[in-house]
């Protein structure tokens, strides 16, 4: 088990014949990922990467049965691709592109409410590396012979941060159930809570690590239910405590402008509702066997 | 992005918002010009800068003459003015709003943001005008009112009205004042991609007419490709100069008061390392997110950028290739550490990195490298404060 993909997860890539698409989708397929095709409105018919092109999602999803998506959409677009994912009956999409204005964002997420809760779309990213269910599947743009399998989920609104951990935990001999990256947008897909709540249900992930950062609510949110809901131990680390107020740390989410945006408070929420903190971002991997040791 | 009071006004009352009457000026003479076709007995001279805190920082003044307003616009074109949102650096005066100065009873707050947790706009409106929102909140809490927008359908006037009622002390011509103002500010917000509109004080003159005295906005930056005429009231002299000189490269950097100089990829990795550094005890010079893509034109750029500062004692690059790859970026890196007056750490981590850290070697130049990231910070802060790790 993992959580949002496996290798049979059948996976179509939004804007696959544009070459960062292409690229990407070449190192899923080679990773495992079950691609089984792609859309690029005015492209229906070529076959491209092996696999079949279609003109909009819902003719992909009708010919080939996709459940996910990878969206390589430019900005101006992403929110339509998002909705057209949504209305074709996607369980998951993920999102890589950075760069989407947030109103867009806050109509794709009303839009979704219009689907009952059991089959609405989950959303991943914008703005994130993507997902990876370690030596099974892989959504996204992460580097994937980082991770080795195991038990330790992800979830992280850093792209590289979510590497470091991977990085610092294979080399203590710990492996990845799931890493989700969230991304580094002011109004997310899907948040920590979401993905916290399936970390808890996944037999095969018996720890968490979620990495945060400055500016907006999620992680105290997360924290506060990972108290009332968790019974697996969750390390938190928050990037940030040297950034000054009010300026934008390049994620367009990445800044303090309210009470609880800091490192250091978020930091602290995380201490006050029993998950493992992190010290710093060296620590990481340590902080994981020690939370690991405790099971 | 920012933009001055003055814009903000006009924008806004293109909305159907009432200003005060208004001229932007560049120079003391035009200040007492613009005085003179406003007409009037007092004029409010304003300094226009991205900031708040104007008033209490001497940068706002009432002007009872001709005379006292060319000496006010003196005192501050070409200035520096800090006030507690600046720094202490402060921001520099170069352009002046000079307005016809009405009296009035009342000062009111209206903000509209963009609500993270609630992902929805989000009104905040209280009694307590003049003061910031930060402040009223603490000694004010149960006079701030608030109303979230329902995106589906936008605002509607009745919680407009909700609002002016809750406000109270308002005539009815006032309360439908208030509501059409209240919905050309929502208009406006969501029309142009706003991420922020505040009126504070929004104010109820003499005559008992409704008039945003003062007006803030910003905007979402990753809406401006489709805000062609928004990206004109750009004024980059409110920015440091490094941090304009980045944007035009693609490069996300923020100057800080350190001393080491960070080139990282990745926006949470580079506050990550920046927060490393502190903790091994020393100061970062700046944030800088090169990309995922890191190709030698960019890692250069960066060199450029992090070297202008003149601060920077030691440089700490800190890769974690995912697309790219270490051997890639590591030639980017030796082209542009050749000559280099500081010292360099480097650490490569990720996709062929053996390959990277080889080429760093081979290179003959005197560039400390670090495997882990606790390392390079470690090796960095020493180098700043001249010491070999």
């Amino acid at each position: 088990m993992s959580i949002l993909i496996d290798e049979k997860t059948k996976v179509i890539v939004q804007g696959i014949t544009g070459d960062k698409a292409t690229f990407h989708a070449t190192e899923m397929i080679h990773y495992g990922t079950n691609v089984v095709g792609g859309v690029t409105p005015g492209k229906g018919g070529l076959i491209h990467l092996d696999r079949p092109v279609f003109d909009t999602v819902r003719q992909a999803v009708e010919a080939t049965g996709a459940e996910a998506s990878l969206a390589f959409v430019p900005p101006p677009f992403a929110a339509d691709a998002l909705m057209e994912a949504a209305d074709a009956g996607l369980k998951l999409v993920c999102i890589i592109t950075d760069g989407i204005p947030a109103q867009d964002m806050m109509r794709v997420k009303r839009y979704l409410l219009r689907y009952p809760k059991e089959t609405r779309t989950m959303i991943v990213g914008p703005n994130c590396a993507g997902i990876i269910s370690a030596g099974r599947a892989m959504l996204g743009i992460m580097p994937g012979h980082i991770y080795t399998r195991g038990h330790v989920g992800i979830v992280s609104r850093s792209g590289t941060l979510g590497y470091e951990a991977a990085a610092q935990m294979t080399a203590l001999g710990i492996g990845v159930s799931t890493s989700v990256g969230i991304g580094g947008d002011p109004i997310n897909g899907s948040s920590f809570l979401d993905h916290m709540a399936l970390f808890e249900q996944d037999p095969e992930t018996h720890a968490v690590v979620m990495i945060g950062e400055i500016g907006g609510p999620q992680e105290a949110e997360a924290s506060q239910w990972i108290k009332e809901n968790m019974t697996k131990p969750v390390v938190g680390y928050v990037a940030g405590l040297t950034a000054p107020k009010g300026r934008r740390m390049g994620h367009a989410g990445a800044i303090i402008s309210a009470e609880g945006d800091t490192a250091g408070e978020k930091a602290e929420i995380m201490e006050s509702f029993g998950l493992f903190v992190a010290p710093s971002a060296a620590e990481l991997g340590s902080t994981v066997a020690q939370a690991l040791a405790t099971l | 992005m920012d933009i001055h009071e003055y814009q903000a006004k006009e924008l806004l009352a293109q909305h159907g918002v009432s200003i005060p009457r208004g001229k932007v000026v560049y120079s003391p003479d035009e200040a007492a010009h613009a005085a003179t076709s406003l007409g009037g007995e007092v004029w409010a001279v304003k300094a226009q800068i991205h900031a708040g805190g104007r008033g209490k920082a001497g940068g706002v003044k009432l002007c009872h003459s001709l005379a006292e307003v060319s000496k006010v616009a003196n005192g501050l074109l070409g200035n520096t003015l800090v006030t507690h949102q600046t720094g202490p650096e402060g921001k520099i005066v170069q352009r002046l709003y000079v307005e016809a100065a009405e009296p009035f009873d009342r000062e009111i707050y209206l903000g509209f943001v963009l609500d993270r947790k609630a992902q929805r706009i989000r009104l905040i409106a209280s009694a307590q005008g003049g003061m910031e929102i930060e402040e009223i909140v603490k000694s004010h809490p149960e006079a701030v009112l608030q109303v979230e927008v329902e995106p589906a359908v936008g605002l509607q006037p009745f919680q407009a009205r909700e609002l002016a009622f809750g406000l109270g002390r308002l005539t009815m011509k006032q309360v439908h004042q208030f509501v059409t103002l209240t919905m050309g500010c929502y208009r406006a917000f969501r029309d142009l991609d706003a991420t922020m509109v505040e009126i504070n004080p929004l104010v109820v003159t003499k005559e008992g007419r409704l008039v945003a005295l003062d007006a803030k906005m910003s905007f979402d930056d990753n809406a401006l490709f489709r805000r062609p005429d928004l990206h004109e009231m750009h004024d980059p002299a409110q920015e440091d100069p490094r941090e304009a000189q980045a944007h035009l490269h693609g490069l996300n950097y923020v100057g800080l008061s350190g001393d080491i100089g960070c080139i990282i990829n990745g926006a949470g990795l580079a506050m990550a390392t920046m927060d490393m550094i502190k903790y091994a005890g020393g100061e970062p010079a700046n944030f800088l997110d090169v990309g995922g893509g890191a190709s030698p034109e960019r890692v250069a750029e960066a060199f450029r950028l992090v070297l202008s500062d003149k601060n920077v004692k030691a440089i700490l690059v800190n890769i974690f290739a995912g697309i790219n790859r270490c051997d890639w970026v590591a030639e980017g890196v030796i082209q542009a550490a050749r000559g280099l007056g500081v010292p360099l750490v480097v650490r490569l981590a990720g996709t062929n990195v053996e390959a990277g850290q080889k080429i760093i070697r081979d290179s003959g130049l005197p560039i400390i490298s670090a495997d882990t990231l606790a390392e390079a910070a470690e090796r960095a802060v020493a180098a700043a404060h001249g010491k070999a790790a």
